[in-house]
């Protein structure tokens, strides 16, 4: 008996702690929900500016309604960016304790600057939504623009330190004592750069094509006015820079994986063995160790990922089976990203060159299809990306420094607590949707100002059936 | 005053800041759930919609400044609170989740049972998220909260310190936003709405007030570290406190609800500051100082820099943000 009790504590100790599977699962589930709607906080205030500008300098009554619909929308959507984003920041403590209790103070001052922006943005959030009829039309109209750039502030910072997490920097470790903190080059790593705009640019890539699609979907439907025109093309010119810049910044900041990153490279090369020239594999899983079902183009993996068809592209089989990342999410993650986002760059060329050509591919049912498809399709892009490099980058939650189950607290009840969020999330979810379409059938009804249903100037039931 | 003190004072300051401003947007909650049916209660939710939806948000933002304050400057004891507080902290995480998600959706809400739905959640989830909060306090200044390893789950925050401070912290939201919209109501020409609100906002002052006098014997029992602080160190604060507290209920008595705004303010600041000053110089108190609790000393000056910062690019607009709301009549067309 007690022999059984002894040999069950070893095995017990031996495994990862409680907390570490649905903590993962949380942040993951958490942080993916959260992102689309940072991505709404970061890029729609200058898409709102953009048709509130020219409502105001050339008095566009179209652009003006949209702006003000717009404003309406990211109402809602920034009031649950901010609890989901809220919720992040306690997930810090409540799931990571190893890693917040050990660096908290070499990745938080990041984090400090970041909360500046937010402040920012929610301050001048409110100034604007509620300036309408209050404040000089200009003065208003200028709101928007200290929420845009504290978008770009923002998202540098918490994007630095996941970058740092890939690249840890700024701090020593000294007989297991973490010394020599540096917070300013935490904040200003190596990494953070391209990490960040590779991130900016997927904001407007999402924000871009969501917000196209919501008016080609319109269009489908028959309302070819030119409130959906102008609701179509403004966030689409956005999306398509956007998509045109994403390659070349994806492109640079890949490059650096082989040095920084091999494991993770090897993940999305599905490169099992060191290989020079390595081939790029499309498509392809790994079956018991193997790659199968791919298409394989020789040397081209070396010139793509090292830019260079003699260097080589380093191989699992370099690294103990402990520290090898899961291979087969990384890289059907890694290759969706780039097949997608591959997929919207040369769709908005073909749409533009046919543009110059006087070909308006609005008018093609096919095409506004594929907008509509689009909108998804830029979600599941940038949510890939971070599937990519956050799965790619395990088992380290800091690169070479904290493994993630050394990160995780031991907390038994993670699995019940997870599934809370789901539900709340999946509650908060329907809310909006029900919410944002309701909003847009009485937009379409001709209400414009959407009074409470218990405020003194909502109309009575049987008046609104008559509006 | 070394550079941790400095840090542990700002982010003190971001408590307070979060206490009177986020704490003032829960409170609002407490009247709306008291608001009667739809019909009855529409002007008091509309006021609450006018009053809160333009500065929410940015209240709200203190929070997270003192959760990255504290992480950044204080990890391990941010760490050790977490995971012992961690039944807290995760519902008044919920309470804030359902609130801000469903004061949004109620705004916009077609129906009246939808805003009803909506608004229900949003106003018991107001009232309830101040209670836990006011737990995590208690159990932070009764000494339940060990520096490292993790402390009773349960019992860490359901000791007598803890249930009266989740009790004051529902009393204090209450009061504030109270005395806020009933300001409100009274400069939007709605005498008899600013009239049903001061008698609430009366009855729920004096409430708190006896609940906080009552507490003393508990908190000498319970927590003798922050009572010895609260009798001799903070002692001025408290007598503030009280003092600002009766002059509120004065100036509501006698209709002075812009002056009773500043008094209200006044009274919740003493009181958050005076725990602050008692605990002084514990971060868990009995357990951590916050010199030991320090992180590394360039990260310290370096959230200094970023707290100057916050005060030149943050604190202006946001004073304009509140004159704005605070000023302009309220105004029926807004986004």
């Amino acid at each position: 008996m007690s022999v059984a009790v002894a040999d069950m504590l070893v095995s017990l100790a031996s495994e990862p702690p409680a907390g570490l599977l649905p903590a993962r699962q949380q942040m993951a589930f958490s942080l993916g929900w959260h992102i689309v709607l940072a991505c709404f906080g970061v890029a729609f205030p200058a898409m709102i500016f953009v048709v509130h500008l020219r409502g105001v300098v050339k008095s566009d009554a179209d652009a003006l309604a949209l702006a003000k619909r717009w404003a309406k929308v990211s109402a809602v959507l920034f009031a649950i960016g901010a609890v989901s984003g809220t919720v992040l920041s306690f997930e810090m403590g409540l799931l990571w304790p190893g890693l917040m209790g050990r660096f908290g103070d070499v990745l938080g001052f990041p984090f400090a600057l970041e909360g500046l922006s937010f402040f920012i943005e929610a301050i001048f959030l409110g100034l604007y939504l509620y300036g309408w009829g209050r404040l000089p039309p200009r003065l208003h109209l200028a709101m928007l623009v200290p929420m845009a750039a504290a978008g770009v502030v923002g998202t540098y910072c918490v994007v630095s330190v996941n970058a740092w997490m890939n690249m840890p920097t700024g701090f020593r470790i000294v007989d297991g004592e973490v010394t020599d903190v540096q917070p300013w080059r935490v904040l200003f790593n190596s990494g953070a750069f391209l990490q960040f705009l590779h991130m900016w640019v997927a904001a407007f890539m999402v924000v871009g094509f969501v917000v196209a699609a919501v008016y080609a979907a319109g269009m489908l439907r028959g309302r070819r006015n030119r409130h959906h025109r102008v609701g179509f093309t403004v966030p689409f010119v956005f999306a398509s820079v956007a998509a045109l810049a994403q390659p070349v910044v994806g492109h640079l900041l890949g490059m650096r994986l082989g040095e920084t990153q091999p494991g993770k490279l090897a993940a999305f090369e599905l490169a099992t063995s060191t290989e020079k020239p390595a081939p790029l594999r499309i498509g392809g899983l790994l079956v018991d160790g193997e790659p199968r079902w791919f298409l394989e183009i020789p040397a081209w993996g070396s010139f793509i990922a090292r830019g260079s068809f003699d260097k080589p592209v380093q191989g699992l089989d370099t690294l103990p089976p402990v520290d090898r990342p899961p291979v087969n999410i990384t890289h059907v993650a890694f290759q969706s990203m780039v097949g997608i986002g591959m997929l919207l760059a040369f769709a908005v060329i073909v749409f533009w060159l046919l543009r110059a050509r006087r070909t308006d591919l609005l008018r093609r049912k096919a095409f506004l299809w594929f907008a509509v498809l689009a909108g998804p399709l830029a979600v599941v892009c940038m949510e890939s990306g971070w599937i990519a490099t956050e799965v790619g980058r395990q088992p380290w939650t800091v690169w070479e420094v904290l493994r993630t189950e050394d990160a995780a607290g031991n907390n038994p009840d993670l699995w019940w607590v997870f599934g809370g969020v789901v539900v709340v999330y999946a509650g908060m979810t329907v809310g909006a949707v029900l919410v944002l379409r309701s909003m847009a059938r009485r937009w379409r009804a001709g209400q414009e100002d959407l009074p409470s249903p218990y405020s003194p100037d909502a109309p009575a039931p049987a008046e609104r059936v008559a509006e | 005053m070394n550079t941790a003190d400095l840090v542990a004072a700002a982010l003190f300051a971001g408590v307070v800041a979060y206490g009177l401003f986020g704490g003032a947007d829960f409170g609002s909650g407490f009247y709306d759930l008291t608001a009667g049916d739809a019909r009855k209660g529409a002007a008091i939710r509309t006021l609450i919609d006018r009053s809160i939806g333009p500065v929410w948000e940015a209240n709200h933002v203190w929070l997270i400044f003192v959760l990255v304050m504290w992480w950044t400057a204080f990890p391990g004891t941010f760490a050790a609170a977490m995971q012992t507080l961690f039944i807290p902290f995760l519902l008044a995480l919920a309470g804030i989740v359902l609130r801000g998600a469903s004061f949004a959706f109620r705004k916009y809400a077609e129906t009246l049972s939808q805003a009803q739905l909506f608004g229900a959640l949003f106003a018991t989830s107001s009232v309830i998220t101040p209670f836990f909060l006011g737990t995590v306090a208690g159990a932070v200044a009764s000494g339940r909260v060990p520096g490292d390893g993790v402390g009773d789950r349960l019992t860490s925050w359901t000791g007598p310190v803890s249930l009266i401070g989740g009790a004051i912290a529902v009393g204090t939201c209450a009061f504030l936003a109270g005395v806020f919209l009933t300001a409100d109501a009274q400069r939007a020409g709605e005498a008899a709405l600013a009239q049903t609100l001061r008698v609430r906002t009366l009855i729920v002052g004096l409430v708190t007030g006896a609940v906080v006098l009552l507490a003393l014997v508990p908190i000498r029992e319970d927590a003798p570290t922050l009572s010895d602080g609260l009798s001799g160190r903070a002692a001025p604060l408290v007598a503030v406190s009280a003092a600002a507290e009766t002059a509120t209920l004065v100036l509501l008595l006698r209709r002075r609800y812009a002056v009773a705004r500043v008094t209200a303010v006044v009274a919740v600041a003493a009181v958050l500051l005076g725990w602050g000053v008692a605990q002084y110089p514990w971060i868990l108190v009995d357990q951590v100082t916050i010199d030991e609790a320090a992180g590394a000393r360039a990260t310290l000056t370096a959230l200094l820099v970023a707290v100057v910062l916050a005060v030149v690019l943050v604190v202006p607009p946001l004073a304009y943000l509140y004159r704005f709301t605070q000023t302009e009549p309220s105004s029926t067309e807004e986004a």
